[in-house]
């Protein structure tokens, strides 16, 4: 009763609505959770048999043994390229196999060798080869520590909260028969006599200590309530492998700031979770999100990065199944006083934070990925689960999508609307309401009669069109793809066996087994021309719903007793998602003959989902605390690899204020998806409904948005190769400078551009914090220079969207707006030189045809440009890729710059020109008139 | 001939067959670029060589020197259509890949393939203008008549509401007779009513005075007790003795309940109550207040309108009961009304004389309604106080309904009244917005009809309607959509929109700019 009452409070108090917490798990609720958490440190039972060691060139093997039950652990360790670690520990013989994630590494990784330093009773030291790198296992308790010189870097069982519960047969004793039953009886008159919403007698369920069975049971180990059946709510799962739980904890000496984790709707820098719910990861459908908030959202990324000034490590957790991580640190409570007067008396203690990962299935199967920079961190991270896929050069413009556009009427109204209204956009979006009764595959007959034709016009326009496929299928004899994957046997099953069916949009719905090969290659299929009528190649998808999500299920998800094959849902469920998203990718690039960059968006996530596309952070509300979040939540994914992120323009439930819509577009603008969404509830809000004013205000952002195009493509092209995020915190550019480690109000494009959007109701003007000492940067509208390593205060108007461009970089834009990014291809590209205080300046301009392949073949331009000792000069950095361009350079504009007297541009063909130029002396802005070269060629130009 | 169609080949960067001007400029701004000769921008901010005018690099901040290229962000483009329309893109769709101008002069460098549409598209815009001119002069002869009609109809009408109005002298007349009869019958009503409540009051209020002077709560009322009220002094002199309040009293110590009565006529008139906060009447003028804009909203609606519907069709919307047994609750003010007379529950009933009196005043009530003028004349009046239009093309309109059925739905529009959505297969019908007003922009106000607060929606507003009147021989609901959820959109043709045709000479484009 209590926690309802308090909610309904704060609904009655903040005046709006929220998230129905109730029908969610808190860890207390989930009987793994309640367990492990319950585990008190210091008390390990684990101890390491060094005796059973074994040391191939690169692998060793340790058994680990639980004294309190005897059950033996194998525990793996390999050192990997790229300086990271990889520790498995399993069952040394489990019952029955325990699940192993699959299709997440993109390779088995490559591993290096490992040799033992030294030896004793008390412990091993290895070598991990590079700087001195050694791991060093202590055998009682089992504990182990990776050391970098004298410093620690991780110590894995440090708190000895390692825990492995290890698969065991069911008591089916006669007394424990007889007592369970009575036992349940027992329950079910509880139930008759508890209102069944009522928490409290749930609560108590749980907090009874567990039935008399433990009395009758040879082992001393206890049987817990919710060990092989837990019911939440109205839901009972059945657990038929009873308790598989695993857990570790991990110390990080030096620690005060990690992140990563996604998805939740809470701040950059991850708080402690001491006085309240571990962060969970459970992808799960929520309705009307909280914010700040550890609760589980959409999408799972199981992927922890550590930061301080010294060092950036990560921790990749490899489970797929239901997982909380703790979060705690010895300094998290001290006031910055508190800090001084530690530091004055010389009492401090090394600042530490704790870490604990806790999951209801599989093994434990971690990457101690040890940096020590933050690119480092991403590329050992890329090199286990692949980089971003590179998207479509168009998936980079803007999209308006809304639930619903009603018919191909609308379609092309709206599209005429953006054309009446000079605003550019690439993608229109269909809803679910566009197929014939929520069958994905289908139009709706009477809406959509004639979706070519519909498509044709888009691609007239050189636009292009999403429509949603969602992985719940309407049980439906009459329906193709239904009676196909049924009679395939492709389904999901429930734990009896049968087609598992739950409620979603269509009704009653079954779910392909998305995690067999062989479904997903029949499901990708089902993308090709001929299969999915009406479909053209101007036409991407959208998963949606993939959590998955099923409404009379328990969290609004599918029973973790249903099956995959061998595999319960438990096992494998924040995978799901993923696998919808890889069985589509891989449709779309099928369908054009392995031609095509795929675009496929999706709502659930996993590690390792950056390769199949684009993720947005789901249902959102139109307020300012949801455009405010957007930039911590995508920060928080691209650090563990998930670059193209965004959120829903304007809010997806109710109705934004106009000024909250134009904020939105404006900070949306410069985040890596770029889409308006709405609910179908809400009024509509195409950017031309609020007066020309706002129209125009609009307009001016997403145009903002496609002259940085070229930057935006060329990041892309960069995460692509390298894994590093095209949108990052600052301090992944500057580690070292504290100020910016929980910056979350502003952040960086690439390198250079630093973007602070508005996102404060009514606001005057914004603070942003412009780091580097040696640094200058300049804002990208008005070219006024300000120096690094302060806080500037900027007055803001509603047409203001505060964007500085770094001293010493080269952006190449094209300001020839048009009205999708396709008409802009061969377009010619205006360079912004913005010098430094050592006036130079360097970047880089990529060219690719845009939307296939092709550049996998080496058909693309990429050169390095540099500006240094006067002179700009464009080299080749991929001197064996081979694309040509008809785009060339119709303009040069050097901020920061000096009046130079002659400016010669010397072409390859050894031929000079002077050109014409402008400057502003006011401002030291100097424009360089059309100079006119190819943009894929060398040259130089000479300021004298 | 050949040599023609050299020169043709040969004169890039001007549009064939035309007058020589830089390409994207109109004819109406050729005189700004001469060839040879400085260009000056348009703003006046700069001016340049001619050999940078369409050099593909944007010089003028307002774009004027690069009408024929893509160069200049704000820029635009002059398609000559020759065979149709000339008309003005923005410099951004030159070159882009897109066939924008029917004579395709925007797409010169891109490899576009356009076709020349111009005289095809002049053709059509010629037939259909040639079509909508005879529906607009078929439709502006059957509004005449229906201007006529309605100003017969008005006419009629005025002349019935004349009549009303005379036998509505009749009727008062008759009414005034009756009144006398019912208020001499009233006035004994009203008299005990009076004299039944103000007894009530009357005694209620001494009570009231009773418990306050009787400080010491013993159940008397005594001298010292009521010393402590100098406004009862009987003389007035200031000095309010104990043989004054002896006096008061009837000559006693102290008074119980029942002697209290009996002295109640000597104290009443002057005694002043204690807290003042017993006064009523902030609370009255309040009620007054609210209750106003009810009984104004009633007047605005149609007698046989809204009428609660208890279900909504739209299956999604479960919560639509509650809602609605919200919304169609009685006015708060009636119901406080309600609980004010529970609260004063505590008056006796009127005794069996009053009670006669009234059940004979409601008798005659009766009568009087069976008159039935009241509404006859009322809607009359209301008819007549609509906008049907600047000569009342409109109200052939008025209480007419017209059905459309699409798939799923039938729709009914009756204009000036409400316009409603019915499942096909069954299913109780939605409102979706009563007649609000005419809402058409500015210079024709009478081109789209608001229909508002239908029923309302789950979590959203109530559902409305914007109807918008196209001229056409016919009077019928062409189509309906939902653009948004709940606000519906629907098309109506109908000759009283129809404007008069100006002249059915459609003046052709086609020489203009050669």
């Amino acid at each position: 009763m209590a926690p309802l009452l308090v909610l309904g409070l704060a609904l009655c108090l903040s005046g709006t609505w929220a998230v129905d917490k109730g029908n969610f798990k808190t860890c207390e609720q989930s009987a793994f959770c309640k367990r492990q958490r319950a585990l008190k440190p210091g008390e390990s039972p684990y101890r390491a048999l060094l005796e059973t060691m074994e040391l191939t060139n690169t692998r060793l093997t340790l058994q680990l043994i639980n004294d309190n039950n005897k059950v033996r652990l194998l525990l793996e360790l390999y050192r990997l390229q790229g300086n990271i670690t990889r520790v498995k520990i399993n069952e040394l013989k489990p019952l029955k196999p325990r699940y192993e994630v699959p299709d997440v590494l993109i390779r088995e990784p490559t591993t290096e060798p490992l040799s033992v330093l030294s030896q004793d009773e008390n412990g091993v030291v290895l070598s991990l080869g590079v700087e001195s790198q050694r791991v060093i296992i202590s055998a009682r308790p089992f504990r182990l520590d990776i050391m970098e010189g004298s410093d620690v870097l991780m110590s894995l069982n440090s708190r000895g909260l390692l825990a492995f519960e290890h698969l065991r047969m069911r008591k089916d004793t006669f007394s424990y028969k007889v007592t369970s039953t009575v036992a349940s009886v027992w329950d079910n008159i509880k139930r008759v006599f508890s209102s069944q919403a009522d928490p409290e007698a749930e609560k108590k369920e749980e907090a009874d200590p567990a039935n008399q069975a433990e009395t009758t049971k040879e082992e001393e180990e206890k049987v817990e309530d919710g060990m092989w059946e837990e019911t939440f709510k109205s839901h009972t799962d059945s657990k038929p492998n009873g308790p598989s739980a695993v857990s570790l904890d991990f110390s990080l000496p030096g620690v005060e700031h990690v992140y990563g984790i996604p998805e939740h709707a809470d701040t950059l820098r991850l708080k402690t979770t001491d006085n309240g719910d571990p962060y969970r990861l459970y992808n799960l459908d929520v309705f009307q999100y909280e914010l700040y908030n550890p609760m589980a959202l959409y999408g799972s990324v199981p992927v922890m990065v550590a930061h301080s000034a010294q060092r950036t490590t990560g921790i990749f957790w490899l489970n797929a199944a239901e997982t909380w991580v703790d979060i705690s640190s010895n300094t998290a409570g001290k006031t910055v006083f508190g800090k001084m007067l530690d530091y004055v008396q010389g009492s401090s203690e090394t600042p530490q934070t704790d870490v604990r990962w806790i999951s209801e299935s599989g093994i434990i199967d971690i990457f101690i990925m040890l940096g020590p920079t933050p690119k480092d961190v991403f590329s050992q991270y890329a090199s286990l689960t692949g980089t971003q896929s590179f998207p479509p050069l168009a998936s980079l413009g803007y999209h308006q999508c809304r639930w619903n556009y009603n018919d191909q009427e609308d379609v092309k109204s709206v599209d005429a609307g953006f054309d009446e209204h000079d605003i550019p956009y690439d993608f229109i979006w269909l809803d679910i309401e566009h197929t014939d009764g929520k069958r994905y595959f289908t139009w709706d007959p009477h809406k959509f009669a004639t979706p070519k034709e519909m498509l044709q016009g888009l691609m007239d326009k050189k636009r292009k069109m999403v429509a949603i496929v969602d992985p719940h299928i309407k049980v439906d004899g009459n329906y193709k793809i239904h009676n196909e994957i049924r009679s395939r046997g492709f389904y999901v099953k429930n734990k009896d066996g049968g087609d598992y069916e739950g409620w979603c949009w269509p009704g009653s719905a079954s779910y392909p087994d998305f995690t067999r090969a062989d479904m997903r290659a029949w499901w990708a299929s089902m993308f090709a021309y001929d299969q999915y009528e009406g479909t053209m190649e101007n036409l991407y998808t959208w998963n949606d719903m993939n959590e998955p999500s099923v409404f009379n299920g328990p969290e609004v998800t599918m029973h973790k007793d249903a099956t995959h094959g061998a595999w319960e849902h438990r096992d494998i469920h924040n995978l799901y998602g993923l696998y919808v998203q890889m069985a589509t990718a891989e449709g779309l690039i099928q369908r054009s003959g392995g031609v095509e960059r795929p675009f496929v968006l999706t709502r659930a996530f996993f590690a390792g989902s950056q390769r199949l596309g684009a993720v947005w952070t789901g249902d959102n509300a139109a307020e300012w605390g949801h455009l405010k979040i957007s930039i911590p939540m995508c920060l928080s994914m691209g650090l563990v690899g998930i670059s193209f992120c965004g959120a829903d323009i304007g809010g997806f439930f109710k109705s934004p204020s106009t000024e909250l819509l134009v904020r939105w577009y404006q900070a949306g603008a410069y985040q890596p998806f770029y889409r308006a969404h709405a609910h179908v509830d809400t009024p509509r809000r195409e950017p031309w409904l609020f007066g020309p004013e706002n129209t125009a205000l609009i307009r001016e952002a997403v145009r903002q948005r496609y002259t940085l195009l070229p930057y935006w493509y060329q990041l892309f092209y960069r995460a692509h190769v390298t894994g590093e995020p095209v949108m990052r915190p600052l301090w992944v550019e500057y580690p070292q400078d504290l100020a910016t480690f929980a910056l979350e109000d502003e952040y960086l494009i690439g390198r250079d551009l630093l973007v602070h959007p508005v996102v404060e109701e009514g606001a005057r003007g914004v603070t942003a914090y412009l780091p580097g000492k040696d640094e200058v940067w300049f804002d990208v509208h008005t070219f006024q220079k300000h120096n690094g390593a302060q806080n500037l205060y900027i007055p803001v108007t509603m047409s203001s969207i505060p964007v500085f461009q770094r001293g010493g970089s080269i952006i190449p834009r094209k300001l020839r707006v048009r009205r999708s990014s396709t008409c802009m291809e061969h377009d010619p590209y205006t360079l912004y030189v913005a010098l430094n205080l050592q006036r130079t300046a360097d970047g880089e301009l990529y060219i690719d045809d845009g939307h296939t392949f092709n550049y996998e073949k080496k058909e693309f331009i990429y050169r390095k440009l540099t500006f240094a000792n006067k002179v700009l000069s464009s080299v080749n950095l991929a001197p064996d890729a081979k694309f040509t361009t008809d785009s060339w350079i119709e303009r040069i504009i050097v901020l920061g710059a000096s009046k130079p007297s002659k400016v010669t541009l010397k072409t390859a063909d050894g031929q000079e020109k002077q050109l014409e130029f402008d400057f502003d002396a006011s401002m030291s802005v100097l424009t360089v008139r059309k100079p006119g070269m190819n943009a894929g060629a060398d040259w130089t130009m000479t300021f004298q | 001939w050949l040599l023609f169609l050299l020169l043709l080949l040969l004169s890039v960067g001007v549009s064939a067959v035309e007058v020589q001007r830089p390409r994207g400029v109109p004819l109406s701004k050729r005189q700004f670029y001469e060839e040879g000769k400085p260009f000056t921008c348009l703003d006046g901010s700069r001016t340049i060589p001619f050999d940078r005018v369409n050099d593909d690099y944007c010089d003028c901040q307002d774009g004027s020197d690069e009408p024929g290229t893509a160069a200049c962000p704000n820029g635009s483009f002059h398609c000559t259509n020759a065979g149709f329309r000339p008309t003005f893109i923005p410099s951004s769709r030159i070159n882009d890949g897109i066939c924008d101008c029917c004579d395709t002069t925007d797409e010169y460098n891109s490899g576009a393939t356009c076709q020349n549409t111009c005289r095809e598209l002049g053709r059509k815009e010629r037939e259909s203008l040639q079509k909508m001119a005879e529906i607009a002069k078929e439709g502006f002869l059957l509004k005449q008549q229906l201007i006529h009609e309605a100003n017969r109809g008005l006419e009629d009408k005025k002349a019935k509401l004349g009549d009303v109005q005379g036998s509505k002298k009749d009727l008062e007349a008759k009414v005034e007779a009756l009144r006398t009869v019912k208020e001499a019958a009233e006035q004994p009503e009203r008299e005990a009513k009076e004299r039944h409540l103000k007894a009530w009051e009357e005694s209620a209020r001494m009570a009231e005075v009773f418990l306050e002077l009787d400080d010491d709560a013993d159940g008397f009322v005594s001298v010292p007790e009521l010393l402590s009220h100098s406004e009862l002094d009987p003389d007035a002199d200031g000095s309010f003795t104990e043989a004054e309040a002896q006096g008061l009293l009837g000559g006693v110590d102290k008074v119980d309940t029942a002697a209290f009565e009996s002295i109640w006529s000597n104290v009443k008139e002057k005694y002043m109550s204690e807290s003042n906060a017993d006064t009523p009447a902030p609370e009255e003028t309040s009620r007054e207040e609210i209750n106003e804009p009810v009984s104004d909203n009633e007047s605005d609606q149609y007698p046989d309108d809204d009428i609660p519907e208890d279900e909504d069709d739209d299956d999604e919307e479960d919560e639509d009961d509650d809602r609605d047994e919200h919304e169609y609750k009685i006015p708060p003010t009636a119901r406080t009304e309600e609980k004010k007379d529970d609260d004063e529950g505590a008056m006796p009933p009127y005794d069996q004389e009053t009670q006669n009196l009234i059940d004979g005043k409601n008798a005659f009530k009766t009568e009087l309604f069976n008159f039935g003028f009241g509404i006859c004349f009322r809607n009359l009046e209301k008819e007549i106080s609509f906008d049907f239009g600047p000569s009342s093309e409109f109200a052939y309109l008025y209480s007419q309904c017209y059905e459309l059925t699409t798939s799923e739905y039938i729709y009914r529009l009756c204009p000036f009244n409400r316009v409603t959505q019915k499942p096909k297969f069954g299913g109780s019908e939605t409102n979706l917005g009563s007649w609000g007003k005419w809402a058409g922009p500015e210079d024709s106000i009478y081109s789209v009809m608001k229909y508002e607060h239908g029923t309302g929606c789950w979590q959203g507003p109530s559902r409305s309607t914007t109807v918008k009147l196209t001229c056409g021989k016919e009077t019928v609901v062409t189509s309906t959509s939902e653009p948004s959820r709940c606000e519906y959109l629907m098309e109506f043709t109908c000759p009283a929109i129809c404007q008069e045709p100006p002249n059915l000479e459609i003046s052709s484009h086609e020489h203009q700019e050669l």
